[in-house]
């Protein structure tokens, strides 16, 4: 598994400074191509299923992940406290 | 396990007490800035592990967990005089674990007080969105105590849109601030370490963390977040019953450096494809002055046959470098400075799949008007160094 293509070609393989280009790059393509979307276009944007945070079914698997993982925060959730000793 | 049984029927009881009170109506001005019940979220979860790299046993040895979690929210809202929306959120938790490799603080024990403990966990949250300014202030308060250890949380944070209201910018301030016993191996237990009865010596963890966030829109189909911390930890950040053995068969405690500072770094988009599609997609970057580096991606379609159903398949993948002071069962000398053998902070990958199924309708599910939404969520979770786990979770939301 370490040896997946995923690992070894989008992780491995760049440096740091060519994922920060390509990372920076996405952004500005999607910020330039922005659009002001009015009130009554937002019926899409407002279904509960868009939210860009995390909705609490998800909360015990964040938990879980945070205590058998070393990484944790940036996804806007807890970021501390807790024991994860077992 | 009878006080877990008793607390939930407590948590039903309080949420059938809410709705036994006659719902206001909210026809006048005077009544919106009443406080009024806006939801409740019941959240309960089975979690199963098993592998075979505990760290309590210095890297070798079972991982068999389970853990039976619990939590009740309610949200109460009101409109002050300058029509800000103040929103009230309590939450309370109960978690009920049992652990083989905890047991094995003791080597000798068959079975230990230590097999299992229930964690409890309130918290009450406090946010204020004033739409004419585009602000949203906030503030919350939490606390966690289980056996041997207690965790005191809080947070501050502040939100602005954008001038023309497709951004918006955010900070939040936390803090948690932790103590631990001292409950080192049975073996190790020397000196000042020998605890009294059930008093153990007491040693602290801090945390103190900032997050800077903009959510931009992109146009009416899409939406993206780019989220970054910034978490300083100090004080005991190893664990006093993680074993490690050296190179001789000799046995220590962990022993991790006394600050720890991460800084992830994510951004998150949340797309809706023609009619019936959502695909919702997350990528983070991790880094830590612990030489820990790593990488998550995970995508979830959510399929919406209809408004008021949908179907979510979602699989993550997830990539992490050691720490510098990982070694293995039996492959730290004296020379190394700090040691650990936790796999969790070991080179691996994993794969995190699954399902979730969520039904929604305004007059209730069921046959229950209450009932707001029911939403069921399985997952398989699988680490490169073979442990495994899985997670059925369930949230009803109640209006």
């Amino acid at each position: 598994m370490q040896n997946s293509f995923l690992h070894t070609y989008f992780f491995t393989s760049l440096t740091s400074p060519a994922r920060l280009l390509i990372t920076a790059g996405l952004i500005f393509i999607c910020l330039s191509s922005c659009t002001t979307v009015k009130e009554y276009q937002k019926n899409k944007l407002n279904d509960s299923e868009m939210i860009l945070s995390n909705r609490k079914i998800e909360k015990t698997e964040l938990s879980f992940m945070s205590y058998r993982e070393g990484a944790s925060g940036a996804n806007a959730g807890k970021s501390g406290g807790g024991c994860g000793c077992n | 396990m009878k006080k877990i049984t008793l607390s939930i029927l407590a948590l039903y009881i309080g949420v059938l007490a809410v709705f036994s009170q006659t719902k206001p109506s909210s026809d006048s001005a005077y009544r919106q800035r009443k406080l009024t019940f806006s939801e409740a979220n019941i959240v309960s979860s089975y979690y199963s592990q098993d592998g075979n790299n505990s760290a309590i046993t210095g890297g070798i040895g079972t991982e068999k967990l389970t853990d039976f979690s619990n939590s009740f929210s309610i949200k109460l809202t009101r409109v002050d005089k300058k029509w800000r929306k103040h929103s009230f959120d309590a939450e309370l938790g109960i978690d009920n674990y049992t652990s083989a490799s905890s047991d094995r603080i003791d080597l000798k024990a068959n079975s230990s007080a230590s097999y299992n403990d229930t964690r409890i966990y309130p918290s009450l949250n406090w946010t204020m969105e004033d739409d004419k300014k585009g602000l949203t202030w906030g503030a919350g308060a939490s606390a966690s105590r289980e056996f041997d250890y207690y965790s005191f949380g809080s947070q501050v944070n502040v939100a602005k849109k954008t001038k023309n209201r497709m951004g918006e910018y955010g900070v939040k301030l936390f803090t948690y601030l932790d103590n631990l016993k001292l409950i080192y191996p049975i073996e190790l237990r020397t000196g000042a370490f020998i605890p009294r009865g059930e008093d153990y010596p007491m040693a602290a963890r801090n945390t103190f963390g900032s997050t800077f966030s903009y959510n931009q829109i992109i146009n009416a189909q899409l939406q993206i977040s780019i989220l970054t911390d910034v978490i300083l930890q100090q004080g005991y950040l190893g664990l006093p019953f993680h074993r490690v053995y050296f190179t001789d068969n000799s046995v220590h405690v962990e022993k991790l450096p006394d600050s720890r500072l991460k800084t992830p770094i994510s951004i998150r988009a949340s797309y809706f494809a023609g009619d019936h599609l959502i695909l919702r997609g997350y990528y983070r970057y991790y880094q830590d002055d612990w030489g820990m580096t790593a990488h998550t991606i995970s995508l979830e379609p959510v399929i919406k046959p209809t408004a008021f159903f949908s179907v979510s398949p979602f699989y993550r993948f997830y990539s992490q470098q050691a720490t510098k002071y990982f070694a293995p069962f039996q492959q730290h000398t004296a020379a190394n400075t700090y040691y650990t053998s936790n796999f969790d902070l070991s080179t691996f990958t994993s794969h995190f799949y699954g399902a979730g199924i969520r039904m929604a309708r305004p007059n209730g599910i069921l046959g229950w008007q209450h009932l707001g939404a029911l939403e069921l969520r399985y997952g398989h979770y699988s680490r490169s160094n073979n442990m495994q786990s899985d997670i059925v979770t369930l949230n009803l939301t109640i209006k």
